[in-house]
């Protein structure tokens, strides 16, 4: 089958059996590796993506059914050689070790500040739960949210 | 310690950003399944449904009818170049693929090569197996009945299921002691199966050139150069010598011990490279991982401790039945059976002590190695530090009194302890006073009291370990014969940068920053100016790889010693150009000046270029150096956690309320770090202590063989840990420093176990095996007469 996607603005095809996954649509043909598998059960969030701006967790998710739609990945944030608030806090505040869960928190964070730009540090936990993470035990995640979100609202990026 | 170079030059101290972070945080890291070569086969594999069979017929027919399916690899192919069986570190034997039985559910059975990755998968589908059930033994203790089914029949003269039985200390001196005490316990305490479940599964790519006859492997594995001899080792009589083998250990999405051993996947898939002369990628997925990877724990211990009426303690005995599954294949160092369990005397002055282990074969997988903890010291610190809380309970003695009753003094150290470690340094008291003032112990202790009057279940729990970490001084330590030095390579390049390569292999440490950062305080070269390597066997000299916290005490003091051999042939050279004698020059964090003259002083950069440039007649070109570091000693890091649980009676939940963690870890690289690692190691002790278990039914079928039974902790369980910490330099390491990465790991368990029995004694309570799940916490308030 033919699917026809936008991956961060640019456009794609690609002729699929209809059971690819996405996240190998994504990883293996379209060659974006920063979108991780941890589990292939919807479990660890590791492959966490946006599909028309709604995250998913892209390892349950067939390739076509992202045909004709927007799909943002990791490689996505950065705009223009500047990072996004979202990266620079996970930097700034230590919220990643191994780096392998990284792009999953980072894109389902993205995902839940433009629901709510102000989140207390119990709504971000809760934004998170279904990203795992064994290296940081979180603390430095949530500081790395609440980071990008105090600079969202100041506008910035 | 305040850092003694400038935040530009970032030696110790200083909480450096990381380097590793830029590309990971743009999803621009390279783990191994981002690897994707021209050609690349893929290989998956059929697994036993069966925790015990005989295999009476693999038949590939279907499956070599399918599409893009090439081959399928059976024991019979493997066996044809005795790679059937394998060597495990532990000089037991383990299968790579089986000829005539199964010995554990998810054990490998065949391996299907094809064209992509979900062909592979309908390949797997396809092979027909046709097994025939045997008796299968799950529980240890049963295994080691007469009249057990003997489950290593491969061994011609086995005849029972012990592997070995190890013991360590003054047996008639504990006995003795324990004949006369005043007080004993004894407490039976299971350390579950667990699976340290790193977000990276395993895998690799092998790739044989069959032209120039070399193997390269990108592999997820903590220890690439001992992989490298391993293999050269195994599969030298098939042609693969050791100069022809490249490991390559990229970016690793976490480790923890799961990452130290072989798998048969990587030997299958090698072999699989080799007979077809094309790359060969295995990952395998979640399930495969927790079912099939090594294990950690899994003992069934007995200890007994002995006190005076005081609360002074005299002997700790124990008995301990440790289940490795179908193969010993644990990770420890060769002549430790048991590991480091032998730390077990705690943080306490005993008299006496004795400690013995039994192994022992159950239809299970194989392993023993660790999860996130340096050899079997979690088992040994959740041990002591439950039964100190028994005794303390027992005697009406408040847990941190008979704490500080019994701690080894500060003026004690260098300490021997009963079971024969020389603990390098230590403050425990230090530590267990300032966590209890910075939770509020003692206003905690009445808030406690208060609430048990309204029938509100709350308790505090204290666990104050030691560590012994940075394996080790190559008089004992050594892995299938390899001594436990760790490497470090500096070269200093003509403009005064530099690359230093290490034997060790960060899984998301920091080693590229914390590196560098010991070799600016060393040298004065800025940290941004060092590019750190490792990994890749082809460039970085030897080492044993990182496991059991000892990239710092190892191959850190490796880097130290690296970086002082460069400073004094640097010292050679600026004397040279400064036209001054050695011994009157005087070092500061990246000069060399003149004594009484700070005017005349060189650069270390203007001496690397002088190295190049203008050396002196005589002296050698260049400025490089490299340190196969032996440690004198281990390290002995602390610590003392107090953690508060509210139990909800209705549903049995544990919610940790608060955790105070006051770590030791001797001098500190970089604090952020050192903070991270704290926090990880926490989570993945409130893991086990709370969520985690790989456990069987009696017909040996895996209970926790996804995420959907095996509880990783989320963000919403996780508590906001604080930390604090003291220091205590180690005497004997080149920078004072002591590993870190695992201390919390083995540390927390037993606070957050010693707080859920805090909150129920008065109910009558005297222990709870991990993981305390909401179903036993409320079934265990039932049996105690709490009905709401």
């Amino acid at each position: 089958m033919l699917v026809q996607v936008a991956i961060n603005g640019e456009k794609h095809e690609a002729e699929v059996e209809p059971r690819l996954l996405l996240v190998h649509l994504i990883r293996d043909i379209l060659r974006l590796t920063g979108t991780h598998i941890g589990c292939d059960t919807t479990h660890c969030g590791a492959c966490t993506v946006l599909l028309d701006g709604r995250a998913v967790k892209s390892c349950s998710v067939f390739a076509v059914q992202a045909h004709g739609k927007e799909i943002m990945t990791v490689e996505g944030l950065e705009q223009d050689g500047k990072l996004h608030p979202l990266q620079e806090g996970f930097m700034q505040e230590h919220g990643l070790q191994c780096g392998y869960c990284t792009p999953g928190m980072l894109m389902a964070s993205y995902a839940f500040l433009k629901k709510n730009p102000q989140p207390d540090e119990e709504q971000i936990r809760r934004a998170i739960s279904g990203n795992l993470c064994r290296c940081t035990g979180y603390v430095n995640i949530v500081k790395a949210i609440e980071y990008a979100a105090a600079k969202l609202r100041q506008g910035g990026s | 310690m305040a850092p003694k170079t400038s935040p530009e030059i970032g030696g110790m101290g200083h909480s450096v950003k990381r380097k590793e972070d830029p590309r990971f945080i743009r999803g621009k890291g390279t783990y191994v399944d981002d690897i994707q070569l021209p050609g690349m086969l893929y290989l998956d594999i059929v697994r036993s449904p069966f925790a015990h069979a005989k295999i009476k017929k693999i038949d590939p027919t279907k499956a070599l009818a399918m599409p893009g399916v090439l081959a399928v690899i059976t024991g019979q192919d493997l066996a044809k170049y005795n790679l059937h069986w394998m060597p495990t570190l532990m000089s037991d034997t383990q299968m790579v693929l089986p000829v005539e039985k199964v010995m554990y559910q998810a054990q490998e059975v065949a391996a299907v090569l094809a064209t992509d990755r979900y062909k592979a998968a309908d390949g797997v589908e396809a092979v027909e197996v046709e097994y025939e059930p045997l008796p299968v033994v799950v529980d240890p203790k049963k295994a080691l009945e007469p009249g057990a089914p003997v489950l290593r029949t491969d061994k011609k003269d086995k005849k029972d299921n012990h592997i070995w039985h190890w013991e360590w200390g003054d047996k008639a001196a504990t006995d003795r002691v324990f004949r006369e005490a005043e007080v004993t316990v004894k407490q039976d305490i299971y350390l579950p199966r667990i699976h340290v479940a790193s977000i990276e599964t395993c895998g690799c790519i092998a790739h044989f050139d069959k032209v120039s006859g070399k193997l390269t492997v990108w592999m997820t594995t903590q220890a690439p150069h001992a992989i490298r001899t391993v293999f050269a080792l195994v599969a030298g009589h098939v042609g693969l010598a050791e100069h022809k083998i490249r490991i390559i250990s990229p970016d690793i999405g976490g480790g923890f011990g799961g990452k130290v051993p072989v798998y048969p996947g990587y030997v299958i898939a090698v072999a699989a490279s080799v007979l077809t002369g094309k790359p060969v990628k295995w990952m395998e997925d979640r399930m495969e991982n927790l079912q099939a990877d090594s294990f950690a724990r899994d003992y069934h211990i007995t200890a007994e401790l002995a006190a005076k009426k005081d609360g002074t303690l005299t002997a700790l005995r124990i008995k301990t039945i440790a289940d490795h599954g179908y193969a010993d294949a644990a990770a420890n160092p060769s002549k430790f059976p048991a590991g480091l369990f032998h730390i077990c005397t705690g943080s306490y002055d005993f008299k006496a002590a004795h400690v013995e282990v039994d192994g022992v074969y159950t239809n299970k997988p194989p392993g023993g190695i660790a999860y996130r903890c340096s050899f079997r010291v979690t088992e040994a610190v959740h041990t002591i530090e439950r039964m100190a809380d028994l005794v303390a309970h027992q005697l009406g003695m408040d847990p941190a009194e008979f704490r500080l009753k019994n701690f080894i003094k500060p003026e004690q150290f260098p300490y021997k302890s009963a079971l024969g470690w020389e603990y390098d340094s230590g403050n425990y008291a230090g530590a267990l006073r300032k966590a209890m003032e910075k939770i509020g112990y003692a206003e905690l202790r009445r808030e406690q009291a208060e609430k048990r009057k309204r029938g509100e279940l709350m308790g505090i729990g204290i666990s104050s370990f030691t560590e012994i970490v940075g394996a080790g001084p190559s008089k004992h330590f050594d892995i299938l014969g390899l001594k436990m030095f760790d490497s470090c390579e500096i070269r200093i390049h003509p403009t005064g940068k530099a690359i230093a390569r290490f034997g060790t292999k960060s899984q998301g440490q920091g080693h590229e920053t914390t590196y560098a950062q010991i070799l600016a305080e060393e040298l004065g070269i800025p940290a941004a100016d060092i590019q750190v390597e490792e990994g890749d066997t082809d460039t970085a000299p030897y080492g044993l790889g990182t496991y059991a916290s000892r990239s710092t005490p190892v191959a850190g003091a490796a880097g130290a010693m690296a970086a002082r051999k460069i400073r004094d042939k640097a010292r050679k050279i600026a004397a040279h150009l400064l036209e001054a004698a050695e011994e009157d020059l005087v070092w500061e964090p990246g000069k060399f000046s003149v004594k009484g003259a700070p005017n005349r002083a060189k650069t270390i950069q203007e001496i690397a270029f002088a190295a190049y440039t203008n050396h002196p007649q005589g002296m050698e070109a260049g400025l490089e150096a490299v340190s196969y570091y032996d440690p004198p000693n281990l390290t002995f890091p602390f610590g003392s956690y107090i953690s508060v649980v509210d139990i909800d009676k209705g549903t049995g939940e544990v919610k940790v309320r608060r955790f105070v963690a006051v770590d030791d870890c001797g001098n500190i690289i970089n604090p952020m770090i050192v903070e991270g690692q704290i926090h990880g190691g926490l989570t993945m002790g409130l893991a086990p202590a709370l969520y985690e278990e790989i456990s069987y039914d009696e017909h040996g079928n895996i209970q926790g063989g996804s995420f959907m039974d095996y509880l990783l902790p989320t963000a919403v369980e996780t508590p906001r840990w604080e930390t604090d910490k003291t220091c205590t330099p180690s005497p004997h390491h080149p920078l004072g420093a002591k590993g870190v990465g695992e201390s919390a790991t083995v540390g927390a368990p037993a606070a957050i176990t010693n707080a859920v029995v805090d909150a129920l004694w008065h109910l009558g309570v005297r222990h709870i095996d991990i993981p305390i799940t909401p179903a036993k916490v409320w079934k265990l308030l039932r049996e105690h007469g709490v009905t709401e």
